[in-house]
């Protein structure tokens, strides 16, 4: 380690806690390959947005009121008595969305170029973990205003759990604590929806120290072999990371001050009616590819299957894709599908939003099997056969030199 | 001893198996011990005696027209009660069981015939058909219709067509007088 002070203070805490070599270690002289584009900027991004949901949300708690006949009166107080409280739930609102923007750049960045494959498939199924706490976060948040969607979006989504056979509704009865989702049902998503966040920031910690394991993939896709390869993290990547926070936060900021509901959804305002389902219920948008694939499969079990097993094939995702080659820029036709993957998905996604009826059903059911055939059919079986990947260069730097 | 077994191997050999039975029994136990102090925490997380207490309502029927519907609420949940005309009941009851994708008599989903009692919750994923107020779709078979992803109920409360797999629930009740009923 190449930390070394002449300070006294500080080589006295070192020699008990190495903490600030640490610090030193992966945020100053960490190397990273040198060709990375900005969607390498992501990663960062979301490590920022999970920072600033914690500290609003903290904010928000102390205002806040987990009970059915005063938490949506307490988010309408936040809303207009308390100081600045419409900014703070506004940023916690708003950034929950920009949160899944960038988790889910981040995470087609890692499909398009092969971040899964070895070494480094631990550091991915981590994202994967990681996704599923966010979700499962979200979802719980989402309730706690105590609207017609947060009660009619939890009463769906905990109904799920009643497709599993024998045990399913003793599992929902377990849930909601009560026969219906009521008061008991709200403590406890209050109670959850603190606590996930700072799993999250413990999964967030293995994955770095995963990354840091393996170091970062690029582009190119091939190992950094040398320092000729490398940048030091400080200055080069500290300041790229800071320039995307800067875009990243002037697009927030267009949302939160001139459009800070367009994401979410208005029956949000109208306060829980548990006799009164409205006529149109949507989950918020980063759930509505999954939402699509839930609604696809006409069986109940089956939809509910669907939606897990979506994530699921993530997870054996780098045993299913079976090239060597990580980057598609090497691959002629997984770049294609690559591109009709994310089409299809953002496809899902606005179908989702549709409801359940006409065109919409048939082309969800082919969407879903769309998603599904590329993970399970034609990456391990298709591309394989019909593939011929281009001549990987010899290193990052002479790509670099070259071009 | 004086049988003259070798005292080594034999220690050995028993000191190896009893170090095994030793640790499979402690492990055992701690595992029942770590259950049986994480039951208790699950177990606080189902209904508590407070909401179990909730569970039953009386209703008074006598208001209610032929053709009318009222929405009450049980358990936090609603509950249609439906007094129904001759033409329905018919419908409801001369329905083949084949047609039904969760089969099951009229008359078993009633005590009266007049009057149906229903919890409002479709069976599907938790919405509240629509079908109680004038105005609202009945669906395609005169009963109740749940928007949320297009289930169709019949004059029984029986699941007809979309993703719901069973037929409406039927609460307990009993009938208290001829014009009063307890649910739950
Ligand atoms: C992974 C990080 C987090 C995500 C994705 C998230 C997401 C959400 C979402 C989507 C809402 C609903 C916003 C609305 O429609 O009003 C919400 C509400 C809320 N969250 Fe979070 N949250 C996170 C972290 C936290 C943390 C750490 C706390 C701290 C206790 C917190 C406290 C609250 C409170 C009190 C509300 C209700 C007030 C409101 O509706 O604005 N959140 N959260
Ligand atoms: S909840 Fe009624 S159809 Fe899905």
């Amino acid at each position: 380690m190449s930390f070394k002070t002449n300070n006294k203070v500080v080589q006295w805490v070192e020699d008990r806690l190495p903490l600030i070599s640490m610090g030193h270690h992966t945020l100053y002289e960490y190397p990273m390959p040198k060709n990375l584009n900005y969607l390498w900027n992501f990663g960062s991004l979301a490590g920022f947005a999970l920072v600033t949901m914690i500290v609003t949300g903290i904010i928000l708690a102390m205002q806040y009121t987990a009970h059915v006949d005063m938490a949506f009166n307490s988010v309408e107080r936040i809303m207009r008595d308390v100081n600045n409280g419409w900014l703070i739930r506004y940023i916690h609102m708003n950034m929950a969305s920009f949160f899944f923007i960038a988790v889910y750049i981040h995470m087609m960045r890692g499909l398009y170029y092969g971040s899964y494959k070895a070494p480094r498939e631990l550091l991915w199924q981590l994202g994967v973990v990681i996704f599923l706490l966010m979700m499962a976060t979200a979802f719980m948040g989402y309730v706690l205003p105590w609207g017609q969607m947060s009660f009619w979006g939890a009463t769906v989504i905990t109904n799920l759990f009643s497709a599993i056979p024998v045990v399913g509704e003793s599992i929902v009865t377990w849930l909601w604590g009560g026969f219906s989702v009521d008061n008991p049902t709200l403590n406890r998503f209050f109670a959850l929806h603190y606590l996930l966040p700072f799993i999250i920031v413990a999964v967030v910690v293995l994955h770095i120290v995963a990354l840091h394991t393996v170091t970062s993939n690029n582009p190119l896709g091939i190992d950094m072999k040398g320092p000729q390869d490398s940048l030091t993290f400080q200055p080069y990547y500290t300041i790229k990371d800071l320039f995307g926070l800067g875009v990243f936060l002037i697009l927030f900021a267009g949302f939160l001050f001139w459009a800070p509901n367009y994401m979410g959804h208005p029956d949000n305002y109208i306060p829980a009616n548990p006799l009164s389902t409205p006529a149109h219920i949507v989950p918020e948008w980063y759930f509505l590819p999954f939402y699509a694939i839930l609604r696809a499969v006409p069986d109940k079990l089956g939809g509910v299957l669907a939606m897990f097993g979506a994530i699921a094939v993530l997870f054996v995702l780098p045993w299913l894709d079976r090239s060597k080659i990580r980057s598609c820029k090497f691959r002629p036709v997984a770049r294609v599908f690559f591109w009709i993957f994310l089409i299809n998905g953002l496809f899902l996604g606005y179908l989702g939003g549709k409801p359940a009826e006409g065109w919409y059903v048939v082309a969800s059911q082919i969407a879903t099997a769309y998603y599904f055939f590329h993970f399970l059919i034609l990456l391990p079986v298709i591309l394989p056969m019909i593939e011929r990947p281009r001549e990987l260069p010899s290193s990052i730097h002479e790509a670099v030199l070259k071009s | 001893m004086a049988d003259g077994a070798n005292p080594e191997s034999s220690a050995q050999g028993s000191g190896e198996t009893r170090r095994e039975f030793l640790y499979l029994t402690a492990g055992a136990m701690t595992v029942v011990g770590a259950a049986g102090a994480i039951w208790p925490m699950i177990d606080s997380m189902n209904p508590s005696a407070d909401v179990l207490a909730l569970s039953s309502t009386e209703v008074d029927l006598s208001p209610i027209e032929e053709g009318q519907s009222v929405t009450i609420t049980w358990r936090g949940k609603p509950v249609f009660i439906r007094r129904r005309g001759a033409e329905e009941i018919a419908g409801a009851e001369e329905t083949p069981l084949a047609d039904l994708p969760d089969p099951q008599t009229d008359e078993d989903r009633v005590e009266k015939p007049e009057w149906l009692i229903l919890v409002g919750v479709c069976t599907h994923l938790g919405c509240v058909p629509l079908g109680q107020k004038t105005g609202e779709s009945r669906g395609d078979y005169g009963g109740w219709f749940c928007p949320c992803h297009g289930s169709h109920y019949d004059t029984s409360g029986r699941i007809r067509k979309g993703p719901a797999p069973k037929n409406l629930e039927v609460p307990p009740y009993v009938f208290l007088t001829d014009n009063s009923i307890k649910i739950g």
